[in-house]
């Protein structure tokens, strides 16, 4: 380790307490309070499940990190990855000062910095150039930094026109832009980024995204970094951390960290449908969405391979005429393609059969889908039809298109042959 | 695990001392506090007609309805020479500047819980800036009363006997005595809210009430000459010695003593302090708690 270590977290938990606060807080807060002079331990600290919001815990508190620790270098940039709930907010929140860790500490050599969210503090009435005056001092700048950097935070948002302006007659793309202006001239030891790239159009984000590259790669800043968006880790950061109901799961490099988590984001629900009691002679039994290793899975970098796997009963009445198709929808609901086969191409006996269905390999660009699963005689008998049975997520993982990434830009990803004439 | 001898910066931790209260980090934000002065000043009245025209008729208003009721109705006198409209708008404008800070300042955390949930800044930076904001306020209202004063001391026959007492360069002693006071409740109260939300029902009418008990729409000698068994509630209370000692020290009538100054000055001071550990305790964690 040849470069000096500037932030340190030690074995950071932090607790919440579920419900409301009611009637029934003042108890635990005289409880709290009586032990605590009596210079014991805090007894609600001893209780307190992983936080696991799909399941119905024991206890009124959670533990929503636990035992974090890690260090970060001069100059690194670090990336969190988690599924929704992981921590991540709740880590961020800790390292910016914004609520205190239940236990553990955080030791630091530089002033911190964060983004939570752009534009804290904007006021609707002020003009574009009090809002960067109030945002910037806000997120701890002096006024003689921002007046210096005025007109350079000014060209950077593109908003020079409506800078006089009062900010509630801006369209939300300029406010956001003028927010982020003024972020992306901070100039603290450690700046802590929770997806705010996520914001703006696409010109925007490339620029946003520069800046970022800019921040950690010229200036040789420390940089903390959360996002969903698995290409900008990998873009931005040199290293990254993966969370998983508040304990740190990985530890690595950016590259190795994504590719963990893209194995290991086991849903548990989504990539499976079992319906093995069925009695009907002829039904669906099973579907599933595996990975190249035949594994259950449902998160997929864009260039892994896609498996569905699908099991049926099939009944002499049936066997003959009856079709299978699967259907793979969007998240806004578009159809993309669906795919279907002659039972009877296939199999030529009743009962139990299994298929295994190869999706279009780097084509579904990054996104939600959900699979329907179609059991039936055409324009005559509907056996089975399970909607939106399972579904899978393709994350993006550095495609052609990354840039783009939340927008729109179309649900297939082809070669086009182009030629210059 | 960290035997080196590192020079930390700073620690985030759990633990934390009952009295932590950072100066330096305070005077780093200060520029952060003349913007917050600055956005609360203009963007109050932005989008109404009278605009900060309002600073006046809000005081006047109140003195004239005073008068009418408590004065020409149930005559309570307010000293000789003394007119009952000057007297009302001296207790009046002392008292507004006390409300406003302690109204102001005890829904903080509440009022700011956008903002306080995503970006740290010393949180004491929002109760200041509503009193140095107030203190405009306070000071359009003072010269309201400026002007009444001079139109009875030389154009009416009147208020020929109103005539400042040498202690009026004490004044703005008083005015940081009320904003003390205003804060350091108010930093109590917005402090407690953050969980109970029981106080902030409270202190919109607990605040009607103190007014009663603070001697500004009568003089403290006529309540303990009315009722001298409860007069201790009022004579005590720290708000009375300063609006007694504003009218004392403004038109020569009141109850004034160096002893009741000190007292007063003790209370806002301990109060002040008070607020301030329970307010640096709150802001650490009331993000989960609001």
């Amino acid at each position: 380790m040849g470069k000096e270590i500037i932030l340190k977290t030690e074995n950071i938990s932090k607790q919440y307490r579920l419900g409301v606060v009611g009637t029934g807080t003042i108890g635990h807060d005289l409880n709290r309070w009586w032990y605590k002079i009596r210079g014991k331990e805090d007894p609600y600290l001893k209780v307190g499940d992983s936080n696991d919001r799909s399941t119905n815990g024991y206890s009124d508190y959670v533990w929503a990190l636990q035992d974090i620790s890690f260090d970060v270098e001069q100059g690194e940039v670090l990336g969190v990855i988690g599924k929704n709930g992981a921590g991540k907010s709740t880590l961020l929140k800790i390292l910016s000062k914004v609520t205190t860790p239940t236990t553990g500490e955080i030791k630091t050599k530089g002033r911190i910095a964060s983004l939570l969210e752009v534009g804290t503090g904007f006021h609707p009435e002020m003009t574009g150039k009090e809002n960067i005056f109030l945002n910037g001092a806000i997120l701890g700048m002096t006024k003689k930094e921002i007046q210096y950097k005025l007109d350079e935070i000014i060209e950077f948002s593109g908003c020079r026109r409506y800078i006089d302006t009062p900010v509630k007659r801006y369209s939300s793309g300029m406010t956001v832009r003028l927010a982020f202006a003024v972020a992306a001239h901070l100039d603290p030891d450690i700046l802590v980024i929770d997806e705010v790239l996520a914001v703006g159009d696409a010109e925007f984000q490339n620029k946003a995204i520069g800046k970022m590259q800019e921040i950690s790669g010229t200036n040789g800043r420390t940089v903390l970094f959360v996002s969903h968006n698995m290409a900008a880790i990998k873009t931005l950061c040199t290293k990254a951390i993966v969370l998983e109901h508040g304990k740190v799961k990985f530890k690595g490099t950016a590259d190795e960290a994504v590719d963990f988590y893209l194995k290991n984001e086991i849903t548990s629900s989504g990539e499976h449908y079992s319906h093995e009691t069925s009695e009907k002679s002829s039904d669906i039994l099973g579907v599933s969405i595996l990975d190249s290793e035949n594994k259950l899975c449902s998160v997929f970098a864009f260039n892994h391979k896609i498996y569905l796997k699908i099991k049926i009963r099939v009944s002499e009445k049936h066997l003959p005429v009856s079709v299978l198709s699967v259907r793979v929808i969007d998240q806004f609901e578009r159809p993309i393609f669906t795919s279907e086969i002659n039972l009877k191409d296939y199999i030529n006996s009743v009962g139990l059969h299994s298929f295994n269905i190869e999706l279009p390999y780097k084509t579904l660009t990054p996104n939600d889908y959900r699979i329907h699963a179609v059991f039936h005689i055409p324009n005559q008998e509907l056996i089975s039809n399970l909607e939106s049975v399972v579904s899978f997520n393709i994350e993006e993982t550095g495609s052609e298109l990354y840039k783009y990434a939340g927008l729109d830009y179309g649900c297939v990803v082809l070669d086009c042959k182009w030629n210059k004439i | 695990m960290s035997t080196k001898n590192e020079n930390w910066l700073y620690t985030i931790s759990a633990n934390q001392k009952l009295i932590n209260f950072n100066l330096k980090e305070v005077w780093n934000y200060r520029d952060l506090l003349f913007l917050f002065v600055k956005r609360n000043v203009i963007t109050v009245y932005k989008q109404t007609v009278l605009g900060p025209l309002w600073y006046f008729i809000q005081p006047l208003f109140t003195s004239v309805i005073f008068t009418l009721i408590f004065n020409n109705m149930a005559s309570i006198p307010t000293g000789d020479g003394v007119p009952s409209f000057l007297f009302n708008l001296a207790g009046i404008t002392s008292w507004n500047y006390f409300k406003e800070c302690l109204t102001g300042t005890s829904d903080t955390f509440a009022q700011n819980q956008g903002i306080f949930g995503k970006v740290y800044f010393p949180r004491v930076i929002v109760p200041l800036s509503t009193v140095i904001t107030n203190l405009f306020k306070f000071g359009i209202q003072l010269l309201v009363f400026v002007g009444f004063y001079i139109y009875y001391a030389f154009f009416s026959d009147q208020g020929s006997n109103v005539a400042p007492t040498k202690a009026i360069i004490f004044l703005p002693i008083l005015v940081i005595l009320m904003g003390l006071l205003g804060l350091g409740l108010g930093m109590i109260i917005s402090s407690m809210t953050t969980k109970y939300r029981d106080l902030k029902v409270l202190v919109a009418f607990g605040v009607q009430l103190l007014m009663y008990g603070s001697a500004v729409m009568y003089p403290l000698s006529y309540f303990k000459q009315k009722l001298p068994d409860l007069s201790w509630a009022v004579e005590y209370n720290p708000m009375t010695v300063i609006i007694e000692a504003f009218r004392y020290m403004t038109m020569g009538v009141g109850d004034y003593s160096l002893l009741k100054m000190i007292y007063a000055i003790i209370i806002s001071v301990i109060l002040f302090l008070l607020g301030l550990v329970i307010f640096n305790k709150t802001e650490k964690s009331f993000i989960d708690t609001i």
